[in-house]
């Protein structure tokens, strides 16, 4: 019996209990509950009188509200409240740059699936069939669903169309080169699809504020946007990280926070409430959808001169993060190479299409689809081989980006490019490979003779942390006490969003190697008692609530060594740190943590700010980002040209990481991160009629299964950063930036297809034919 | 805010007798029996179409099977029924009367599961961890009945389990782990 | 026959016999069968179902049967896609083994059911294909009624039949052809994904008589008889073989014959392109399986 009290401790995960420091593939903290079942998502909350919350949402695109009646609803036994755009006692909009999102609808709905009203009841099917009932009269409006159309159109909101407009003048702009390549490229809207769908608990408290349990990748920028429209001091509004299940971006705006505050507080009950999987693909952003053209200049040695290019990306019915996501493609356009001349022209636009604002590669994805692309082209035109191309023009340190910024951490392009094309090739089909393993799958429709290898390579750039003068920090506080029988015990306190991306394990494994304890807790994440971690994304988590965590126990360390100072009656620069205990330079005397901790516990607190960045200026310049992070792919494929279907075979790849802090969860989110490219390249794609969603659920928008998910082989190129602690850079967004490239341009070597949309359809290959 | 005047608790059904205007707006199965994980479990006043994975959650605290679809297209709720793996999502509850139901938790319980969790934690398969019940309950079922199977058998036998964290490469390690050491263990 | 005490104006009936199905059926007239629960649950979830009684049919031992004879082979409508795709029916129906293997996951397969595929009578219903090709027949069974149809007469249009409210799939008959099969299921996802189209192939050497029916290219499967009846006179029989013309005409035909839509899934184009595709694929499998 596992769970019995036998002598030892045979509980899986009990004989890898991390010891581990920096570098060592220490194991999860949460690992155990989670293979055990027993981890505590947020949709796994429940408490005593709890009711059930539910969101009715627009079944139009775009409409005008004439009314909303939600006494039928009310009029249903079990129901409880039902709260609308006139419950809302605070600010009434909210949004991660600009508050320009309405809690509900009021007068308009700008898109599909916008919440108009929320119940709570005693059932959730109760609640569901009162959101239905509430009577809501709509006077539909034709909607705007096309980005460049909405330039021109009438505004949708006060705020109008254009989100933001960036210019990027780099170098001499009428500078010409003897080849020129230029082409048009699409991407199509991708949804984070994290496992767990959005849901919480929120519980009223005595003071009169609210106590909200729930999974979001930044607590305090919720905390605070609640705070705003509950009309409310900050303090009042109390949220605590809930178990969360997935992330990739899609939890860092506000989805259903402020609803089940609104509820909470109007029933005096706690109220929970969980999305079902077509209302998650409602709730969230998603990643936006862009158009591109771009023109390559180059000499005919390969030589870089210009790149031009025009970006659109659709931003759909509300900022969300938009204009850091259009900074980011605009910054990135040119990929990872030496451009000495630049125009990019990139807009983000509202439309009536779903909202769109952050996921994993932020702006970078899109435009790689482009770049690469590009780059195949010009190696062609130039009678190149494309990775000799690449490797010739690869940025380094000291190069400038198009921004003219210059990168003084470390650019290893080339050792990721090397070593991705350096894994071996998988063996080349045959007629006795399983059928199931071919194009097609478990659908058995290819045989060998249908079947084309193919093969590509893609590179890619992307910042780490926020960029353009965002004041980005994480807070931390650390306490070293004695526990039980004397052994020094180390609590973590810092707000850090767990979203599966294993930073509860860094943080534990940092504290190891700073204070040399074993025993390692992390607090549970929340608002009252630590200041802002900043979110769990853009690849940011390790460099910073990593640095402040390291720096808190820098602090601890420094009053250890006051402590022993003062007990020799030395001087503390003739006390020296050593692994777990300090020792006098001069009589060699050694003071254990357990005898320094005798005195009582020692706490620091630090507030990390990465080194301050600026905002663009009007021609695009500036020092705008912290760092850059690089990945090079190489995919191949096997692709059934007559049906058009796709077998990803291998993924192989070079990620400039910095330092592997734990080599392990790095390979996961390098391998999670390719799933999710392949899934764009072949698969992914919120279907729109209209503005309309057609595919809200998993039985139509397809993410990659096991049959799908190829073989990786990974390389950890580290080469350490100056800045970052221990020389760690984020590794979790660039595995899904040029991995799905990879994959296009390995199905173009296989079809000769021009092929420039992402996702490829079946039909964009079968049928190309007859398209051209 | 306009609300309901009642803040009653949700009665027991011989109070909603005395209260007939409070009466549940939704089919009720007054009472029934579940067999989970070895034990006999009653469920009362529960809606008719409540399914398998709702009752074991909502009513019955084994939050192990988990929500991500609710529509048998993620694995994530996988149960087994009479020792058959399915989605519970797509069991109406009543339906499951009669028979007996194992969780993730009495996987754990019996232990019998014990090296295929510790295997995933070793092998970095876990990341948010929502899929990894699912995952638990799929591998065991797997193993039992095809121990050596090779790598397309059991891709094809994890198809029906989505992981959006890990693309699946330490997951399918794990499981040859596990093959590895029963088979070198002799089990 | 059941476990489960009643509220107010609610049944849960659990029949251990197809009787007692049909009894529990007629006395709660408002009760809907639950046979695997794999649409029917999802349904439910998704509020688009609210049973206000249910009769489950997962312990009717009847219904699990499923028998091989040399001339057909019955099917028990509670014979789920795992069951299928095994054992003396797989041997027997190995394009229906091979269509059961593409149903959704391994979890839905041990539930679902081949009495729910046909009741339910999606165009992607990835049996259909089959016992369209093969003619299979239905047996049904309603209060006091007992009647059997052919599959094309059973399945009328988009999800819609022509069963009765109260009326019971029982079982399936299909009938044993000596000649190969093919089954093709074409989807954007290597697993576990809905039909874009598929495709059944069969040759019936005795009869020397090529079948074929299609799913997801039309509100019902496609039967191409135009296609079957030119392929059929173009085969050499003596030698198993056809011309390459003949096999490709054999596609171009079949894709004429279907009426597909375009929708979130796919175009029309694609659809018929893919029929084509697949037929001449299927069938030159025949041809290579029997050679």
């Amino acid at each position: 019996m596992l769970a019995s009290s036998a002598p030892t401790d045979t509980r899986p995960g009990a004989r890898t209990r991390p010891r581990a420091g920096v570098g060592a593939d220490a194991a999860r903290p949460d690992g155990v509950p989670k293979v055990r079942g027993e981890f505590g998502f947020s949709s796994d909350l429940w408490m005593d009188r709890m009711l059930w919350g539910k969101t009715l949402r627009s079944p139009h695109v775009s409409a005008r509200i004439v009314a909303v009646d939600p006494s039928p609803a009310l009029a249903i036994p079990g129901v409880r409240a039902v709260v609308t755009a006139a419950d809302v006692p605070g600010r009434p909009t909210y949004g991660l740059e600009v508050p320009d999102q309405p809690v509900f609808a009021s007068d308009v709905v700008r898109y599909h699936g916008e919440p108009v009203a929320a119940v709570a009841a005693d059932h959730p099917e109760t609640a569901r069939a009162a959101a239905r009932a509430i009577e809501v009269v709509y006077e539909p409006v034709e909607p705007v669903v096309d980005a460049e159309r909405a330039l021109d159109a009438p505004p949708l909101h006060p705020d109008g169309n254009l989100f933001r407009h960036l210019v990027i003048r780099h170098g001499d702009l009428d500078a010409t080169g003897e080849v020129v390549v230029e082409g048009a490229y699409e991407v199509g809207m991708q949804d984070q699809a994290f496992m767990g769908p959005e849901s919480g608990l929120a519980v009223p408290s005595e003071d009169g504020g609210i106590d909200l349990y729930v999974a979001t990748q930044w607590l305090h920028v919720d905390r605070d946007q609640i705070a705003a429209s509950l009309g409310m001091p900050a303090e009042r509004v109390r949220l605590h990280l809930a178990g969360v299940g997935g992330a990739f971006g899609g939890r860092e705006d506000v989805s259903l926070q402020i609803h089940l505050c609104l509820l909470a507080l109007g029933t005096g009950r706690p109220v929970k409430m969980v999305y079902s999987r077509d209302e998650s693909f409602f709730g969230h952003v998603h990643r936006h959808p862009a158009k591109m053209w771009f023109r390559h200049h180059a000499t005919r040695d390969g030589d870089l001169v210009k790149v031009e290019a025009r970006i659109v990306l659709d931003g759909g019915a509300y900022l969300s993060s938009s204009n850091a996501v259009l900074s980011n493609a605009a910054c990135f356009a040119p990929g990872p190479y030496r451009v000495p001349n630049a125009l990019i022209d990139a807009y983000a636009v509202r439309t009536n299409n779903p909202p769109c604002g952050a996921m994993r590669g932020f702006g970078a994805v899109q435009v790689c689809y482009g770049h690469e692309a590009q780059m195949d082209k010009l190696a062609a035109a130039l009678g190149m081989d494309p990775v000799e191309l690449r490797l010739h023009n690869a940025l380094e340190r000291f190069d400038r980006l198009v921004t003219g910024q210059v990168l003084t951490g470390a650019v290893p392009v080339r050792e990721c490019i090397r070593a991705a094309v350096a894994h071996p090739l998988p063996p080349a089909p045959t007629p006795l490979d399983p059928p199931m393993a071919r194009p097609g799958g478990a659908g058995l429709t290819a045989d060998h003779a249908d079947v084309r290898r193919g093969v590509g390579v893609a590179v890619s750039v992307k910042n780490v942390a926020y960029s353009e003068g965002f004041d980005d920090y994480a807070t931390a506080r650390v306490r070293l006490e004695a526990g039980v029988g004397g052994e020094p015990v180390a609590t973590v306190v810092a707000a850090t969003a767990e979203v599966g991306q294993g930073f509860v394990t860094v943080a534990q494994q940092i504290v190891r190697e700073e204070l040399g304890v074993v025993d390692v807790l992390l607090a549970p994440a929340g608002t009252n008692d630590i200041g802002s971690a900043g979110s769990s994304s853009a690849s940011r988590q390790t460099w910073m609530s990593g640095g402040a965590i390291q720096l808190a126990c820098a602090a601890i360390r420094r009053q250890l060594i006051a402590r022993a100072a003062a007990s020799w009656g030395c001087r503390e620069d003739s006390v020296e740190w050593g692994a777990g205990e300090v020792v006098h330079e001069g009589t060699g005397e050694r003071l254990g943590l357990a005898a320094l901790l005798a005195d009582g516990a020692v706490e620091a607190e630090h507030e990390h700010h990465h080194r301050p960045t600026v905002p663009l200026d009007a021609d695009g310049q500036g020092d705008a980002h912290l760092s850059v992070m690089v990945a090079a792919h190489r995919a191949v494929v096997d692709v059934d040209p007559g049906l058009g279907l796709v077998k990803v075979v291998q993924v192989t790849t070079g990620q400039d990481v910095g330092r592997a802090l734990n080599p392990t969860q790095v390979t996961g989110q390098i391998e999670g991160g390719i799933a999710q490219g392949i899934g764009l390249a072949v698969m992914e794609e919120i279907v729109l009629d209209e503005g309309r969603v057609k595919n809200p659920s998993f039985t139509d928008y397809l993410v990659p299964t096991t049959l799908d998910m190829p073989a990786v082989a990974a390389t950890l190129v580290e080469e350490p950063e100056p800045d970052a602690p221990y020389g760690a850079k984020g590794v979790g967004e660039p595995p899904a930036i040029s991995s799905g490239p990879a994959v296009l341009a390995a199905i173009r070597d296989a079809t000769g297809l021009a092929l420039s949309r992402a996702p490829v359809r079946p039909e964009d290959i079968a049928l190309a034919g007859h398209q051209a | 805010m306009t609300s309901h005047d009642t803040t009653r608790a949700p009665g027991r059904r011989e109070e909603l007798e005395e209260e007939p205007t409070d009466a549940p707006a939704y089919e009720v199965a007054s009472r029934y029996e579940l067999h989970v994980n070895g034990a006999a479990r009653t469920v009362e006043e529960a809606w008719l179409g409540e399914s398998l994975l709702y009752v074991l959650r909502e009513r019955l605290g084994l939050s192990g099977a988990k929500n991500a679809c609710e529509q048998g297209e993620c694995g994530s709720c996988s149960v087994l029924l009479d020792d058959v793996v399915v989605c519970a999502c797509c069991v109406l509850a009543v339906d499951a009367v009669g028979s007996h139901v194992e969780t993730v938790e009495g996987l754990t319980r019996r232990g019998v599961a014990a090296d295929i969790q510790t295997a995933l934690l070793d092998a970095g398969g876990v990341q948010c961890g929502f899929c990894t019940p699912g995952f638990v309950v799929a591998v065991y079922d797997l193993l039992r009945r095809r121990p050596d199977a090779g790598d397309l058998e059991v891709r094809e036998a994890l198809s029906g389990n989505l992981c959006r964290c890990t693309g699946y490469g330490r997951i399918l390690e794990a499981v040859r782990a596990v093959q590895e050491e029963r088979s070198r263990a002799g089990v | 026959m059941g476990e489960v005490e009643r509220g107010a104006d609610v049944r849960v009936a659990l029949p251990t016999t197809v009787d007692e199905a049909v009894d529990a059926m007629a006395t709660t007239p408002e009760a809907q069968y639950l046979a695997g629960g794999t649409d029917f649950c999802v349904e439910v979830s998704f509020g688009l179902r609210r049973p206000p009684a249910v009769v489950c049919l997962r312990r009717v031992a009847e219904l699990r049967r499923a028998e091989v004879t040399p001339t057909e082979v019955v099917i028990g409508a509670g014979t789920t896609y795992a069951d299928m795709g095994t054992g003396a029916l797989a041997d027997a129906l190995p394009a229906l083994a091979a269509a059961a293997r593409t149903v959704g996951s391994p979890q839905i397969r041990n539930a679902g059911t081949i009495g729910g595929n046909v009741a339910t009578a999606s165009p992607a219903g990835d049996t259909l294909p089959l016992l369209r090709a093969l003619d299979a027949r239905v047996k049904v069974r309603g209060p006091g009624t007992e009647r059997e149809m052919g599959i094309d007469e059973l399945v009328t249009g988009v999800k819609r039949t022509a069963l009765e409210p109260q009326e019971l799939v029982v079982n399936v008959r299909v009938p044993r052809l000596d000649g190969p099969q093919q089954f093709l299921k074409v989807g954007t996802r290597n697993a576990m994904v809905i039909a874009i189209a598929s495709a059944a192939v069969v040759l019936d050497l005795e009869a020397r008589r090529v079948r074929a029916a299609f799913g997801s290219v039309g509100p019902v499967p496609i039967r191409p008889l135009e296609a079957e009846d030119e392929l059929s006179d173009a085969i050499d029989w003596g030698r198993l073989s056809a011309s390459e013309a003949a096999v490709s005409r054999f596609g171009e035909l079949a894709a004429r014959a279907c009426s597909p839509i375009t929708d979130h899934r796919s175009t029309a184009a694609y659809r018929r392109r893919a029929v084509e595709v697949i037929a001449a694929r299927g069938l030159r499998r025949c041809l290579r399986d029997v050679a």
